[in-house]
């Protein structure tokens, strides 16, 4: 399939498909202040926006005349229709150079005086290409057919404006304006607005995997402020008009406001978009308008298809062709000054037919019978058949079992398919750290608060137990341990166990949070003075910030997302529970997503327990204080629509409290009568208490949530649900409580944090949680302008965090600093005015939002820091240290601190335990560029010395010392400036590894193609996350992780693996093959073209240059398209040099190809050569031999034809390292082919292809020893001197293949002195030492040397 | 091919040795070992297919004789001037040893270019098969020689039927001063396909009535269906000496089959006497200097006379045999001490 894309993809970039989509950008000119009132002047349509009415209401002439220029939702990805296939297919194909020149070719011998051949033969190569790739474009436009007609085809509930109900209809009629209906588990048919949810509080949520992979669950909110909310929603009763933009592809965008009948007008964002191809999830109905419908949509509008890069062999094999056509050119001249020339001397011969054209006419006009004749010199069909090789080299890469995960059931993905030779020259390796190298499963590890460290040694010792584990199970490749995949939903929250993610909680910790628990605790900070109560509220601050500031969402594991309903549970019963619980809501937490019906249906025990138990104990007190607080600041907050649905319900409980008890006593019996159906009844009773223990899923956007909430679980502080306005968490001591939720300023990469603006549940202020890179979170805490003795305990405090965060970095941990900020409430106000001005602006929305957010975070006041490890993936060091030896220089590139950076090179053996460490931190440009001409004075003397000390064979211990480049973000700015450039990379080029740490997306692209261009080398970079597609994107070959990150990293990937260690197999060994088999397979090419060619030219100095060829033209033009066109084709597919075990365990095999000895230009002038001593041989043998008899031009030509194909075949068998049957098969077949065709062919063709009518030739030639005799001399001879120098190569050299064992004793020994010449004498110079506890880094104990 | 039945997973690549690359191979890898002894064989075959070849070619009797009349000396310098027609010249020689039967009698054209591209195309093989319409209208390949002055189509047509060789020779043996005609064998010199496949007169009878309307070549003294008066089935397309002709040489100097001499005395060969060639002298060839041989020959299993092969081969066997002590050499001096 992919190659399916890929070939279409290629089509629409010839067809020049428009870029520009029309959608607006954000520099517009659009006035941004004020942009509600000035820009929505109702009746003006531009062409930049689109104005939606509905289909079935009451604006059926609006709908008519805006609609009918919109897409219906049918769509259509194939390229032909049955009608216009063949002119259409025939427009693209000659969009191609290689057929373009086939074309000139044909023409060019329809004009009489320059024709060779007959006219239809020049067509056949033309015919043959046409038709295979309109047969192949047939085939693949046929199964985008089938797959279409399938997706247009699907059902899906629309609302009939004259039944008045929803009727099924298929996607393709669903059209703008339409009010679709969907259940749980369906898939949206086309980008709409949500207009109702089944779920009171208007949310629901949807699964986006099949637009971006990402299986955890996005909640999408109903459009604010629709009259007909609560209720059920009626069509009919729409009258609203909604405008907004046009269609684009950013997922992540989508602006536009729907006006009322009433005139009021909503804001529309992303956030009430329902986009195609989505699943619904945990909400049982959603009703929405269709806005965008078929390929308007966002995600047909996203469909960009495969990627198309040019390799750097076929650009070299450019270079190769234009010699191939200076050739071309100079044996034609050749030819046309011969034939004039020869025309001129010659008088009035009986057999020169017109003798009117003067000599320089008749040899121009053979320079152009000349093109026509020696035409396969050009090896046109060289790219078809680079084309193929690839495919057949892809499908091996795809199907090799190495590269297969089995508990993520994935192989490797070959998105960009014509760059598999590039994997074997790679020499720099840029690689992402946090998910490339390292698994991105992140456990919590331990903290700091206030000041004061807990070191959580139980968590450690846990952890490395799993690691263990781990290791093991990913060394025998089982099924069995590690986090257990589920396969439906493989992301990275399902691979944990609960045994890895649990959290053992500090022993001090927890001792301190049981004070808080006891009765009297002081609620308000500034209440107590005391240093221990101040720690105790910094304490729980900092688990409540854990807990709710995140986006997580929590479902139940106990049940799958992806069971369909009727599957396990009478479900009768079940929405009878949930109906109940909507009628006598409690409170905003029980409509919560935990509450969802799939979850009830999944675990009504624990339900109904922690019902039961909430009921009655905790709920009726701690519920007060929220909804107290609420109608407090209810009028501050009028403005805000999305918050006013849920306020009138907050309410709700405490009018409803006194009939609790009677209802909820029904549904325990229900409940019962549930569990006594599926038989966990039983223990019903018993688990009353269980509640904590309660099996929640939390499903976050990075995986550092994910460890921080359970983390937080960990000591009690549990997050139980979510809604748009509320947080049900758990707190130790004080039970559920509801947190009302204000706000929410999600992370963005250029702030670095993200905040959450809630109400206290206790004390009722309004209180901003920042989370945050700790650099960042370090710089906006600020010393409160209060008392001394604060002042002096914040100081102490942030001293001590800092440390804490130091050491932490040093270990490898991910740190995040959490930190908050109490709001007045008129401070609160002002910040909400401006605030919602922003989220409501349709233009500029997100600059307004990032500045309204940085406003928010400031003075915030440091509550403490987090550390989470994030282990190595499996064989990470051994694939780091294969590659090094395969001469690839391994590069990280991070947005980690340097620490950690660090740490982790050390864990993946990137850095040896003598490597001397060289570190770049800046401040200014001058010192910087001072520093590097400092530092690369060090290398150069480290280096001369180490050649000064060769005899010295001494020191063990520096046998492997070189160089590390450790440079961090700020001063990587200033080594990208141009004067520094040069400097940054000839330090660089010198360091066995350079490691960028905190660099942001756009350095590491930097970098590559700093790298890429400056050296001219061949670059990699690997990543799996957001942060590294423009690296990705940048270098020759882009490889993404598909693990944890979603699938963006994948997406723009050319090649995407599963885990790090993969990449060993894929560059040595596909890479090395890949490589090697493409350039042999050029070469073989131009050999055999050049071979076969100069054979008609020599034949010219016979026949008074006047273009005769000595061979039947169809077997002149089969030679090439059929008889030696298979063998190529397998050779470059199925030949390999060296076994694959041989290139892993000997990786410095790598290098071979790396410095590109098999396809220099000497290799290419030696193949040409040699093909014109092969042409040489193969026609004057046959020459001598018959020169002066009776032979007729096509017997002459036999036993030439005859043993070229013999010599151009056995030349192969020389050439190849592997002959398999398959081989053997091919090789055999295309002998026979040939032999089979002129002996077919000269006894049935009796007056066919004239001139050259091939009857009785072969079959007398072939019954005559004298013919057998001369291509047997003609062979050998022809191949004599390759077969002897390639034993005497084989014999002196000892190559590789001979003797892998032996080879590998020899490389090493000298791959091992060369690496002790480069790092002697490094005996001085700034080297770090480390202090290393990072579990599982065997090496750190020795690096701390000097 | 092991296949492991992995039915829980569907992305599991098979484990074949196909997709994972591990089908059993032969390296062909050229080493010593291989090189040195197949060298040997194949030096010592060529060899012996030299030396075969060789005395083989050595046994074959070839006479030339140049007949041009180049030279003021030469019996036909009379004829070499274009204005003298019909001119007969006379060509003695005499054979030592009996030139050993079945003798083939050639003639030569030396630089003469049947295999110019333009002149070799110049036939319309249809006209040629017998094929009535295009009798009347000839394909344009064969332009100028499509139509004559009175646009009457020219059969057949082309430069190659018009240039045919129309020199004829008879043998002479001078037995005591008497001229005794040696009988020339026509039948069966031009190919077997050629004669019964290829090339048919139209099926009018008689075939005189099938040239209606249409002209004889500009060269020619008679019409194709008055060729060989002596032998109807000689006559028109398939007249040998009209098929020897059009299937063009290959090379600029070739000869082509003009008699065999298999009958009546001389079956035997060709005894030893004195010979005379009479040549009735009407191909102009000096004009673009060319020069015509007749050639008389015996064949062996190798065909003519050709020492070229046997030495090549000779040559290519020794060095085989050179380069394989050249390896051993090599052999010997970088393997046997590492493996020591």
């Amino acid at each position: 399939m992919e190659r399916l894309h890929w070939v279409w993809h290629r089509c629409q970039t010839l067809m020049g498909r428009e870029s520009g989509q029309g959608w607006y950008s954000s520099t517009d000119g659009l006035p941004n202040k004020n942009s509600l009132d000035t820009q929505c002047s109702p009746h003006r349509v531009s062409g930049k926006r689109r104005t939606v009415f509905a289909h079935q209401g009451p604006h059926q002439h609006e709908y008519e005349a805006v609609s009918k220029n919109y897409k219906g939702n049918a769509i259509r990805t194939t390229k032909y229709r049955l009608l216009t296939f063949i002119p259409m297919n025939l427009f693209q194909q000659f969009r191609r150079a290689a057929n373009l020149y086939f074309l000139f070719l044909a023409l060019l011998n329809w004009v009489p005086v320059v024709e060779a051949f007959q006219k239809e033969i020049t067509m056949i190569p033309l015919l043959v290409v046409l038709t295979v790739i309109a047969i192949k474009d047939a085939l693949e436009d046929y199964r985008r057919y089938l797959y279409d007609k399938k997706v247009n085809n699907n059902d899906v509930r629309v609302f009939c404006g004259k039944q008045k109900e929803y009727v099924e209809q298929c996607w393709k009629d669903v059209r703008v304006g339409d009010f679709i209906c969907l259940s749980c588990n369906e898939i949206i048919p086309a980008d709409m607005l949500l207009l109702y949810s089944s779920d009171p509080r208007g949310v629901c949520y949807i699964e986006t995997a099949n637009l971006d992979g990402e299986t955890n669950l996005k909640q999408r909110q109903v459009i604010p402020g629709l009259p007909l909310q609560g209720g059920e929603f009626t069509p009919e009763n729409f009258h609203s008009r909604i405008e907004c933009e046009n269609p684009n592809n950013n997922f992540s965008r989508f602006r536009g406001y729907m006006e009322h009948s009433s005139g009021v007008r909503v804001g529309l964002h992303n956030n009430n978009l329902l986009l195609r191809s989505c699943t619904i999830r945990n909400t049982e109905t959603v009703i929405g308008i269709v806005i965008y419908a078929g390929h308007e949509t966002k995600a047909m509008m996203n469909n960009s298809g495969p990627r198309y890069k040019c390799s750097h062999l076929e650009k070299r094999l450019n270079t190769d062709v234009l010699w191939c056509v200076a050739l071309l050119i100079i044996m034609c001249l050749t030819a046309a000054v011969g034939h004039a020339l020869w025309l001129k001397n010659i008088k009035d011969p009986v057999f020169v037919i017109d003798v009117e054209t003067p000599p320089a006419l008749a040899g121009f006009y053979i320079f152009w019978t000349m093109i026509i004749v020696l035409q396969v010199l050009i090896p046109i069909s060289l790219y078809v058949s680079i084309e193929i090789v690839k495919l057949g080299q892809i499908y091996f890469i795809h199907n090799d079992i190495d590269l297969y995960n089995e508990l993520l059931d994935s192989r490797i993905q070959c998105r960009a398919l014509n760059i598999t030779e590039d994997l074997g020259q790679i020499q720099y390796l840029f690689s992402d750290k946090t998910g490339t190298l390292t698994e991105n499963n992140m456990v919590f590890r331990r903290c700091s608060i206030f000041g004061v460290e807990y070191p959580h040694e139980e968590n450690a010792r846990r952890l490395e137990v799993c690691a263990v584990e781990n290791k093991a199970a990913g060394h025998t490749m089982t099924l069995r341990p590690q986090p257990e995949p589920v396969p439906s939903t493989a992301t990275w929250k399902e691979p944990h166990s609960l045994s890895e993610k649990e959290v053992v909680p500090d022993p001090e910790l927890v001792k301190k949070l049981n004070w808080f628990c006891s009765p009297v605790l002081p609620l308000k900070e500034g209440s107590s003075g005391t240093s221990s109560s101040l720690e105790l509220t910094y304490i729980t601050d900092f688990f409540l910030a854990l807990t709710i500031c995140n986006s997580v969402v929590v479902s139940s594991s106990s049940q799958p997302r992806h069971v369909v309903p009727e599957a396990r549970m009478p479900l009768k019963s079940l929405e009878e529970i949930k109906m109940m619980f909507q009628r006598f809501s409690f409170s905003p937490f029980t409509a919560l997503s935990t509450l969802s019906p799939h979850q009830v249906k999944g675990s009504p025990r624990s339900f109904t327990s922690r019902l039961f138990t909430r009921g009655k104990t905790e709920f009726l007190t701690s519920s007060t204080p929220p909804n107290s607080s609420t109608s407090e600041t209810d009028p501050g907050k009028e403005s805000n629509l999305e918050t006013s649905i849920l306020r009138d319900k907050v309410d709700l409980p405490s009018q409803e409290k006194g009939g609790n008890s009677g209802p909820v006593e029904d549904d325990i019996k229900d409940a019962k009568t549930t569990d006594i159906c599926c038989g966990a009844g039983p223990d019903l009773e018993t688990d009353y208490d269980s509640d904590a223990d309660d099996d929640l899923l939390y499903e976050a956007e990075s995986p550092d949530e994910a460890a921080l909430v359970h983390a937080a679980r960990a000591y009690r502080c549990t997050l139980r649900g979510r809604s748009a306005e509320s947080l049900l968490v758990d707190l130790p001591g004080i039970g559920s409580l509801s947190v009302q939720l204000l706000h929410i300023l999600p992370f963005d990469s250029n702030r670095r944090r993200m905040s959450v603006v809630v109400r206290h549940p206790l004390t009722g202020q309004v209180v901003v949680y920042t989370k945050g890179a700790d650099s960042v979170i370090m710089d906006l805490a600020e010393t409160p302008k209060g008392d001394d003795q604060a002042q002096e305990i914040d100081c102490h405090i942030k001293e001590q965090t800092q440390k804490h965060l130091d050491s932490y970095a040093r270990e490898g941990l991910r740190t995040l600093c959490i930190a908050k900020k109490v709001l007045e409430e008129e401070e609160y106000e002002v910040w909400l005015r401006r605030h919602v001005l922003a989220e409501s602006s349709i233009d500029h929305r997100e600059e307004l939002l990032l500045e309204s957010a940085e406003r928010l975070e400031t003075n915030l006041t440091l509550l403490g820091t987090t550390g989470i490890v994030d282990r190595l993936q499996e064989e990470v060091p051994e694939t780091i240290e294969a590659l090094q030896r395969a001469g690839i220089k391994v590069w990280i590139l991070t947005g980690d601190k340097q620490e950690t950076a660090i740490n982790i090179a050390y864990a993946c053996k990137l850095l040896g335990p003598y490597d001397q460490l060289l570190r770049a931190n800046c401040g200014s440009k001058e010192a910087c560029s001072a520093f590097l001409d400092e530092l690369k004075l060090e290398v150069q003397h480290g280096q001369e010395s180490l050649t000064d000390g060769v005899e010295a064979e001494d020191h063990e211990e520096s046998s492997s010392r070189s160089f590390i480049l450790v440079i961090d973000g700020k001063t990587l700015d200033w080594a990208l400036q141009e004067e520094l450039q040069s400097d940054f990379v000839e330090l660089s080029r010198k360091c066995k590894a350079v490691i960028c740490c905190r660099s942001t997306p756009l350095q590491k692209s930097q970098v590559v193609r700093l790298i890429r261009d400056q050296l001219r080398v061949m670059t990699l970079a690997v990543g799996d996350g957001a942060n590294d597609v423009s690296m990705i994107q940048m270098a020759d070959v882009g490889i993404g992780i598909s693990g944890q990150e979603g699938l963006q990293a994948v997406m723009s990937s050319d090649f995407a693996v599963s885990r790090f260690k993969h990449l060993s197999k894929l560059l040595l060994v596909h890479g090395h093959w890949c490589y090697f088999r493409l350039a042999n397979m050029i070469l073989y090419f131009i050999y055999k073209n050049v071979m076969y060619v100069n054979l008609l030219f020599w034949y010219q100095f016979f026949c008074g240059f006047s273009g005769s060829v000595m061979t039947n033209a169809w077997v002149l033009i089969f030679f090439n398209l059929l008889f030696t066109s298979i063998p190529p084709l397998i050779y470059g597919i199925l030949d390999r040099d060296l076994p694959a075990d041989s290139l892993m365990a000997v990786p410095e095999l790598y290098q071979n190809s790396h410095t590109s000895k098999l396809h220099l230009p000497y290799m290419f002038w030696i193949t040409v050569l040699d093909a014109f001593y092969q042409s040489l041989i193969c026609f004057f043998i046959p020459y001598f031999a018959l020169t002066g008899s009776d032979v007729g031009v096509l017997s002459f030509g036999s036993p030439i034809n005859a043993s070229a194909l013999l010599i151009v075949l056995l030349h192969q068998v020389l050439e190849s390292h592997t002959l398999t049957w398959i081989h053997v098969l091919v090789l055999l077949l295309s002998g026979g082919s040939y032999f089979g065709f002129v002996l077919l062919f000269s006894v049935y063709c009796v007056t066919c292809s004239p001139p050259t009518n091939p009857v009785g030739v072969e079959t007398l030639q072939m019954s005559q020893p004298l013919f057998f005799i001369i291509c047997a001399i003609t062979t050998v001879t022809a191949l004599l001197p390759r077969m002897f120098f390639q034993a005497l190569h084989n014999t002196v050299l000892c190559s590789a293949a001979l003797n892998s064992s032996h080879l590998d004793k020899v490389e090493s020994e000298k791959y091992r002195q060369r690496m002790q010449h480069w790092n002697r004498g490094h005996s001085k110079g700034n080297r770090l030492s480390v202090c290393v506890d990072n579990p599982g880094l065997e090496a750190s104990a020795a690096s701390v040397v000097s | 091919m092991v296949k492991e039945e992995q039915p829980e997973s569907v992305n599991r690549p098979d484990n074949t040795a196909f997709t994972q690359q591990r089908l059993p191979a032969w390296q062909p890898m050229l080493s010593a070992g291989i090189i040195i002894p197949g060298f040997v064989l194949i030096g010592l075959a060529f060899i012996g297919i030299g030396v075969a070849l060789f005395v083989t070619s050595r046994s074959i009797q070839m006479l030339e004789m140049d007949y041009t009349g180049y030279e003021q000396n030469s019996p036909c310098f009379k004829c070499s001037d274009e204005s003298v027609k019909n001119c007969m010249c006379n060509l003695d020689f005499n054979i030592d040893t009996l030139f050993k039967g079945p003798v083939f009698f050639y003639y030569g054209l030396s630089n003469y270019f049947q295999n110019f591209r333009r002149y070799g195309v110049s036939k319309d093989l249809d006209q040629l098969s017998g094929d009535m319409d295009a009798f009347l209208d000839p394909t344009s390949d064969c332009a100028p020689y499509q139509y004559d002055g009175n646009n009457k189509p020219i059969v057949p047509c082309g430069a190659v039927a018009n240039s045919m060789f129309n020199d004829t020779f008879k043998l002479y043996q001078i037995v005591k001063g008497v001229k005794k005609l040696v009988p020339l064998d026509g039948k069966g010199i031009a190919w077997w396909t050629d004669y019964n496949i290829k090339y048919r007169n139209p099926t009018v009878k008689p075939l005189k009535n099938a040239f209606n309307g249409t002209v004889k070549p500009l060269n020619w003294p008679k019409p194709a269906y008055e060729l060989d008066p002596s032998d109807p089935a000689n006559n028109g397309f398939i007249n040998q000496d009209f098929l020897v002709w059009l299937r063009t040489a290959a090379l600029p100097n070739f000869s082509k089959l003009y008699r065999r001499i298999t009958e009546g005395d001389y079956a035997e060969g060709l005894p030893a006497g004195n010979y005379s060639l009479e040549i009735a002298y009407n191909y102009p060839v000096l004009s673009f200097d060319g020069r015509k041989k007749v050639v008389f020959s015996n064949v062996s299993w190798m065909g003519g006379k050709n020492e070229f092969l046997g030495i090549a081969y000779l040559v290519i066997g020794s060095m085989c045999v050179v380069m394989s002590i050249v390896m051993l050499i090599v052999y010997a001096k970088f393997k046997f001490p590492e493996e020591d």
